[in-house]
């Protein structure tokens, strides 16, 4: 209990680390202006509106729809590079850990409210959303100039509306009189957001994230990786029944839907579970090893005896 | 997945992020994202 305790609060401060770091800038919410500084050209790896006030780096799915919805470029290698590098490096550890947004809802569900689960079906939606609305759409939409629109950002976007839309509007009342249908739907789809996440742990991450979509593909071959020792689980089930992103880390350890929290290894009550860079429970190495040995052995007795038989 | 097979793609991944960012740096796509991020997004604000 106590080490659970210590586990989520440490999470928690490096959240707030990362939010903090991400969104800088806090005196330009009064001042309603946006920091133009050169650091904005590179991207944060979590999902943070560039059109916050506070934002000091820019936001990886607006930046993918800028570039290819730009009439120079038809997609670009730039944020798909960060992108893999990031995903590569620590998968959903960004949506755990370093994630504005995710910090948001998870501090939305500690709000009293009636908690439901969401039907797994859901989930794909997001890659839906990723592939339509971020890969397409800016690309064949466009204007006489050749230039498409954000369509994510545009139409769905939910944390635009509540980072930038919000603080701008308030603090720019020439901008107010432009308001319109697009507005209402973007503030629907807000409030459905809030709604969804005060009921649903991380609502937004399980269903409409595209960023989360793209870092949960590469959870399968990410260098930071949760491993679980079978020799030593007990298969009690305690990991699958904490983990609120509905994962069983025994028969899925790199699900698409693990954000790295740890909680399931902190749990366990035999250490089964590892979380972190290298694999350091030795057996499940060992394991691997004798499992590609007994294979090599087995092809190898297949090949001698054909060899024998003709 | 064998270990061995996921060690090649993560190096495989990595090499393709390296030359991608790259890439993408030299052909000018940078200052295409910072022109975009510091001039207020009227999309993502919602008002088109």
């Amino acid at each position: 209990m106590i080490n659970m305790t210590k586990s989520i609060i440490k999470r928690k401060l490096i959240q707030l680390a990362a939010f903090g770091f991400t969104n800088s800038h806090i005196t330009n919410f009064t001042k309603g202006s946006l920091y133009k500084g050169p650091w904005k050209q590179f991207c944060s790896p979590g999902l943070n509106c560039y059109s916050c006030p506070a934002a000091g780096l820019a936001c990886p799915i607006g930046s993918l729809q800028a570039v290819s919805g730009s009439s120079e470029f038809q997609t670009s290698f730039y944020i798909w590079g960060f992108l893999l590098a990031v995903g590569v490096l620590l998968g959903r550890f960004v949506c755990g850990f370093l994630c504005p947004f995710g910090l948001f809802q998870e501090l939305l569900y500690k709000i009293p409210f009636p908690k439901v689960k969401l039907w797994k079906g859901f989930r794909y939606i997001k890659y839906f959303i990723l592939i339509f609305f971020v890969i397409l759409l800016p690309v064949l939409v466009v204007n006489y100039m050749g230039i498409g629109k954000p369509a994510f950002c545009q139409y769905i976007c939910p944390a635009g509306t509540l980072e930038g839309g919000i603080p701008l509007l308030s603090t720019h009342p020439e901008l107010r009189k432009t308001i319109g249908s697009l507005f209402t739907l973007k503030m629907t789809i807000l409030v459905l957001t809030i709604l969804g996440c005060l009921s649903i742990y991380r609502f937004f991450c399980k269903t409409l994230c595209p960023l989360g979509a793209i870092y949960g593909l590469l959870n399968r071959i990410s260098i930071y990786h949760l491993t679980v020792n079978t020799n030593e689980c007990t298969n009690c089930k305690k990991c699958s029944h904490i983990c609120k992103m509905d994962v069983n880390p025994l028969e899925n350890p790199n699900s698409a839907e693990c954000i790295r929290c740890g909680e399931c290894a902190v749990v366990c009550p035999k250490h089964a579970i590892n979380l972190g860079f290298k694999s350091s429970n030795k057996k499940n190495v060992d394991s691997l090893v004798l499992v590609e040995t007994v294979q090599k052995a087995g092809l190898e007795k297949i090949v001698n005896k054909n060899i024998h038989s003709s | 997945m064998i270990a061995k097979n996921k060690c090649r793609i993560q190096i495989v991944t990595c090499i393709l992020a390296t030359v991608f960012l790259i890439y993408g740096l030299w052909r000018g796509e940078g200052p295409v994202v910072l022109n975009k991020a510091i001039n207020i997004c009227l999309e993502c604000i919602g008002l088109g």
